[in-house]
């Protein structure tokens, strides 16, 4: 009986990485548009912010064209 | 499509039956989190992850392939055979359905596969380490990797997210549920589905309508996706409301984290090679979601239950798939025997689950979080009257003897 090991590890540790990577780029994402949010409600704007945001947003954004990718594949 | 012969007829039925039992005991796997925490309306999840299901249906054909050519001998293998498989694997659905526990389809399936070839060709032509290597650890696994993933991505979101609020956290959190929640079911399908059409495939080639080592043909393929969208748009609402409510109490932050979590999980394994149940890994996420927000609870009544079902998945449908290839053996009529048990045994399930309705109306209720299992055990406990009975009691005593009364939220 032949056990993939070195599967299982890698599987366990990409999971690891992506899923805390993804979640917090996201939440960072949130973070900034909160932010904004908050800014513009007292008449001011937080562009660092924002550009920030959406930054993340389109990494996680590229995440999930890669997962449907790979699905396809 | 020449030899089309009634036993083949009436196991791609069954296998479509199948089918869509595994859609609606699975959408739980996709929509729960999203569900319970009120990213999208209960109906228009189940109708979403529907779609996608079909939609990953037609994707691709690998899953099917490995499933007709790889956990028995293709040779030895008569259609009846295959029929009493899908007999164990529908009943032990249906039964944990029931008691709203979610299993893996994929585990009752191999397990009727096990113990019909068993039955019917002996131990010998099952490969004891394909089952080794791909049931067993990655049951064990699954839970834990995506459980320790969503635990700390559910640490991390809540640390980063601290001063966020208001609209732009809430949309936010929303649009990410309903992303990863939609990657899940696109992934179901095409791994789900595929079960389907691999079965069927495996069954023509039996019957000798296939050549061995065929792709599934078109009508096989759209007839599965189908199936299964169908399954999956019903909602198997017990089950949704176990896994979004009954495990812990979600919050939009948690619920995002472990949908994430899942699906990093689910294709990474697909596609590093070592593919871990849906259901195992969603299951896993949810709690460690539930673990990694402070003052987070995570019923362990309701989760050791689901346990106790996962480890009796595999040998409770090998036992009806044996018993039931062992009544097929004596000719047609034991093959009309078998299915009329099937669907009296089905109608009974179905009876027994009017007795307290759980919809997309009441799905996100949760007066008695443990005690809606509970009671439908209870319910189950003494079996049904009649000729279901035999089977029905060994395939359940150990979930029905194991809960005691609910000790919910501990």
């Amino acid at each position: 009986m032949k056990i993939d090991w070195a599967a299982l590890g890698s599987v366990f540790g990409v999971s690891l990485v992506v899923t805390v990577a993804l979640v917090g780029l996201f939440t960072l994402g949130i973070a900034g548009l909160s932010r904004q949010e908050k800014a513009t409600a007292q008449g001011g704007s937080a562009a660092l912010a924002v550009t920030g945001a959406y930054a993340c947003f389109a990494a996680c954004a590229g995440a999930v064209a890669y997962g449907i990718y790979l699905i396809v594949a | 499509m020449e030899n089309f012969s009634l036993i083949l007829a009436i196991v791609v039925v069954t296998a479509l039956a199948f089918d869509f039992t595994n859609g609606f005991h699975d959408t739980a796997n996709a929509m729960a989190t999203t569900i319970s925490t009120g990213a999208l309306k209960p109906k228009v999840a189940v109708a979403m992850s529907a779609v996608l299901n079909l939609v990953g249906a037609f994707l691709s054909v690998e899953v099917a392939n490995t499933i007709s050519k790889g956990l028995v001998d293709e040779t030895g293998i008569r259609p009846e055979v295959i029929f009493a498989a899908l007999v164990g694997a529908i009943l032990w659905n249906l039964l944990t359905w029931l008691v709203g526990l979610p299993s893996s389809s994929s585990h009752a399936l191999m397990g009727g596969l096990i113990g019909a070839t068993i039955a019917s060709a002996g131990v010998g032509a099952v490969h004891g380490d394909v089952l080794v290597t791909k049931v067993l650890i990655p049951a064990i696994a699954a839970p834990l990797v995506a459980g320790l993933a969503a635990l700390l991505a559910t640490r991390l979101t809540y640390s980063l997210g601290k001063k966020a609020d208001g609209n732009a956290s809430k949309k936010g959190y929303r649009a990410g549920q309903i992303a990863s929640a939609g990657l899940v079911s696109l992934a179901h399908g095409t791994n789900d589905a595929q079960k389907t059409m691999g079965i069927i495939t495996l069954a023509l080639v039996a019957g000798g309508t296939l050549a061995p080592d065929s792709d599934p043909p078109m009508w096989v393929i759209l007839s599965a996706g189908v199936a299964i969208a169908l399954g999956t748009y019903l909602g198997g609402w017990r089950i949704i409301r176990t896994m979004g409510k009954g495990l812990t109490d979600l919050q939009p932050q948690q619920g995002f984290a472990a949908q994430t979590s899942a699906a990093t999980v689910i294709l990474a394994s697909s596609h590093l090679g070592f593919s871990l149940s849906t259901t195992h890994s969603v299951s896993g996420a949810v709690m460690g979601a539930g673990l990694g927000r402070k003052g987070g609870v995570v019923r362990w009544s309701t989760a050791t239950r689901m346990f106790v079902a996962w480890g009796l998945t595999l040998p409770a449908a090998a036992l009806v798939g044996a018993i039931a290839e062992y009544v097929t053996g004596f000719g047609s009529w034991g093959t009309a025997v078998v299915a009329v048990f099937l669907v009296a045994s089905s109608a009974a399930i179905w009876k027994i689950s009017r007795r307290e309705v759980v919809d997309h109306t009441n799905v996100n209720e949760t007066d008695e979080p443990a005690g809606v299992v509970t009671t439908a055990i209870a319910a189950v406990t003494p079996p049904p009257a009649g000729t279901a009975a035999e089977d029905l009691t060994a395939t359940i005593p150990a979930p029905s003897s194991e809960p005691t009364p609910s000790q919910a939220g501990v």
